[in-house]
């Protein structure tokens, strides 16, 4: 157990260790949720403060649930970006909670770097729950724990990640923890919208959904955003589901015991049909529940110096 | 007026292919004598011994701010910073609020200038009013007014048309037209390089075709109207080998790369470093090599800074609503000298052409970027020696966002001696030197 970070920021610059004793943590939590007493208070007098410039009710909601778990008070601080118009900074507002007394501020923000710019200005624990395409590492972190709960292991397991890489947060984090603990890494999508670069830090990539997931034990869908055919990153969202959806024809590609992933929330019918989502090899719900273990891990780690 | 004498420095002028020991003797603006042992006696004797003596060096991209943006930078200010960083001549560029499009604006920089700067100030006139990018302004009166060049610098001239119009209009006048190389399609909403280290932070990139594929068309331009193109602070590899391609075709093109670019790269902005946000932006190791071997072949003509002053509140905002440049006049010399000449990458002489004669052949300034008897006394002292680490409490700039904190540098100025008067000496601005343009 070594974990001596005072922030939360990406996963590129966690050590495996690290992330490992993330996913030992959150896995002795998740033993918890079968109690019908839920609350483990070891974040008693401790102030979490969810500071979202950018709107997102899944994410703050496993947070709250996750600090709430744990003992701690809860303060939910949706900030517009239309304060920065008014001529307030994110480090005003920051500083203006910090102020108030928090101990940890779980900052999600449309601009990548966001978070990194707060740890720097202020006293505060900052986690990342989202910084614009660059990451989002308590999603990367749950997914690779559901992962290795299902799985067993992430050494080796090859894990296909389909849809618009470059504009995800979700696909870097869960590139770097991945890469970290072993996995192979395909990437698959349009050549519009893959970064080639993550060819350079260790993944495969392909344009053939057939030839992307024929290997894979995990397949992680993102979600396609439909802003981007306006950009002409990609003609229609009809061709987009004909190239890359996952429906009951193109998961005869994949091997039988592949498991589904989906960071949500799910565009069904574009990047995943319906039968698939909701069928036997979706796990796209557990995901939901294994957040909130993750982030009772990770606020845990955070205030609690070496495991102690 | 008078005289200073510059005792016992290594005197180079790669004009003159001059490189020895030597005293230099100034008698009120000018240069009395150059040579060995000059026995005279001088109201000012200055011991070079032991420190490098060259050309005033000269920077063809400054934002002064002025006006409309003071908090960032003035002509003063800017000017104190063009000194100590051991620049005798400078180029503002006209993008100011509003921009120097007209007349009057030329006649209001001059006129501040002969108030309130220690170096000679020049200053460039927009190509479109507004910088708009629709109407080419009054080429002739700007030209009679003082403007010595046209850009729209921070912006490109996209309309070919247009392009075509201001090198065939202001070739009568035998001015450059300065452009900021980018198809600002290609380059839309980006905030860096699109290369390992966009993919890395999520950020969007712009690739470097963006400025290849202006300074295509450009040359063409140029080529057809017989105008003269001069490609600002160039940033990639394909550029150079397209400009090198141009000059040997005898288009009359020129070119300049930023001290920023020549040494470093987009790992700058890890960490979402925003004082590593330009535009151009750092680009790849690749770009950085072809930039050192386009200065050493000549195919860059010149380093010029693009200072371009910015608040520290605006560079503490979130990376993608940051703006774009870093300061660069006190840090140009030290840092290219560091970076490049210590290393044995390129040859102090090359440094220095590229400093002095480079940008003086560029703009036809047949007086400046060298030494000679009967010429104008500016000059600049340098100490090769002293290493010192990059920090803004030396800084004259009055902005801070310099991109290369954390550095150790060598070849500091020493001395700058502007129009035969000491602008800048021992650390400090002479402030009472003015009206020197």
């Amino acid at each position: 157990m070594s974990f001596n970070q005072k922030h939360l920021l990406e996963l590129e610059h966690l050590t495996r260790e690290e992330i490992e004793t993330i996913l030992d943590t959150a896995r002795q939590f998740k033993q918890t949720f079968q109690r019908s007493k839920k609350k483990v208070p070891t974040l008693v007098g401790k102030t979490v403060v969810n500071l979202f410039f950018e709107n997102s009710t899944r994410t703050r909601t496993s947070f709250e649930i996750a600090a709430k778990r744990l003992g701690a008070d809860v303060l939910n601080f949706s900030a517009s970006t239309s304060s920065l118009s008014k001529g307030e900074t994110i480090i005003d507002t920051a500083r203006t909670i910090e102020a108030m007394g928090s101990d940890v501020i779980i900052v999600r923000h449309s601009c990548p770097g966001a978070p990194h710019l707060l740890a720097k200005k202020v006293q505060s624990s900052i986690i990342n729950a989202g910084d614009g395409c660059h990451e989002h590492p308590t999603q990367g972190l749950l997914d690779i724990f559901t992962m290795r709960e299902k799985k067993g292991k992430i050494e080796g397991l090859n894990v296909a990640i389909i849809g618009d890489l470059s504009h995800s947060r979700v696909m870097r984090s869960n590139v770097w923890g991945l890469l970290k603990l072993g996995a192979k890494v395909t990437l698959v999508g349009p050549k519009t919208l893959v970064p080639r670069a993550f060819e350079k830090f260790g993944c495969k990539i392909c344009y053939s959904l057939r030839e992307g997931i024929a290997e894979a034990d995990v397949i992680n869908l993102l979600r396609i955003q439909l802003e981007r055919q306006q950009q002409n990153l990609f003609p229609s969202i009809r061709e987009y589901k004909l190239l890359y959806g996952l429906n009951g024809k193109s998961i005869s590609w994949a091997r039988d015991d592949v498991m589904i992933m989906h960071p949500g929330p799910v565009n069904r019918g574009v990047e995943i049909s319906q039968q698939i989502a909701d069928g036997p090899l979706s796990v796209i719900n557990e995901q939901v529940t294994n957040g909130v273990a993750i982030r009772m891990a990770v606020l845990f780690l955070l205030s609690h110096p070496s495991g102690k | 007026m008078a005289t200073i004498l510059i005792r016992g420095g290594r005197v180079v002028d790669p004009a003159n292919n001059f490189d020895q020991t030597a005293d230099i003797l100034i008698d009120g603006e000018t240069i009395k004598a150059i040579d060995g042992k000059i026995g005279v006696q001088a109201d000012e004797i200055i011991d070079a011994a032991g420190l490098l003596v060259t050309p005033g060096l000269i920077d063809l991209q400054v934002h002064l701010r002025q006006p409309g943006e003071e908090d960032k930078e003035t002509v003063r200010t800017g000017s104190y910073a063009a000194a100590a960083g051991g620049f005798t001549s400078i180029l503002a560029m006209p993008n100011t609020k509003p921009p120097i499009d007209t007349q009057a604006d030329v006649y209001n920089i001059y006129h501040i200038a002969n108030q309130r700067a220690v170096v000679r100030v020049y200053t460039a006139a927009a190509i479109t009013a507004g910088l708009q990018g629709e109407r080419i302004t009054e080429f002739g009166d700007l030209v009679r007014a003082g403007a010595v060049a046209f850009t729209d610098d921070g912006m490109p001239v996209m309309n070919g048309e247009i392009m075509r119009r201001a090198l065939e209009y202001t070739s009568m006048f035998n001015v450059p037209v300065l452009q900021h190389s980018e198809d600002l399609n290609l380059s839309n909403g980006h905030v860096m390089h699109a290369g390992e280290m966009s993919a890395k932070l999520g950020l969007p990139g712009y690739p470097s075709a963006a400025e290849a594929v202006i300074i295509a068309r450009d040359v063409e331009l140029a080529a057809m109207t017989g105008g003269h193109l001069h490609v600002q602070h160039v940033s990639a590899k394909r550029s150079v080998e397209l400009i090198r391609a141009a000059k040997r075709r005898g288009v009359y093109v020129t070119a300049e790369a930023t001290p920023h670019h020549l040494c470093l790269t987009e790992e700058a902005v890890e960490g979402f470093n925003t004082y590593a946000k330009m535009n151009p932006p750092l680009r790849s190791e690749e770009d950085r090599q072809a930039l050192r071997d386009g200065l050493r072949d000549g195919t860059l003509d010149l380093i010029a800074t693009d200072h371009a002053p910015h608040t520290e509140m605006e560079k503490e905002l979130p990376f993608i609503d940051a703006p774009n440049g870093t300061i660069g006049l006190e840090t140009a010399f030290p840092s290219v000298y560091t970076v490049l000449v210590e290393s044995g990458v390129l040859e102090l002489n090359t440094l220095i052409e590229r400093m002095t004669a480079g940008p003086a052949r560029v703009m036809g300034w047949e007086d400046k970027g060298k030494l000679f008897v009967g010429g104008p006394a500016d000059v600049t002292i340098i100490d090769l020696n002293t290493e010192r680490e990059v920090t803004s409490d030396t800084f004259f700039s009055r902005s801070k966002n310099s991109c290369f904190y954390g550095h150790k540098f060598k070849g500091w100025p020493h001395t700058t001696i502007v129009a035969g008067r000491i602008a800048y000496a021992h650390g400090a601005i002479n402030e009472k030197i003015k009206s020197v343009s």
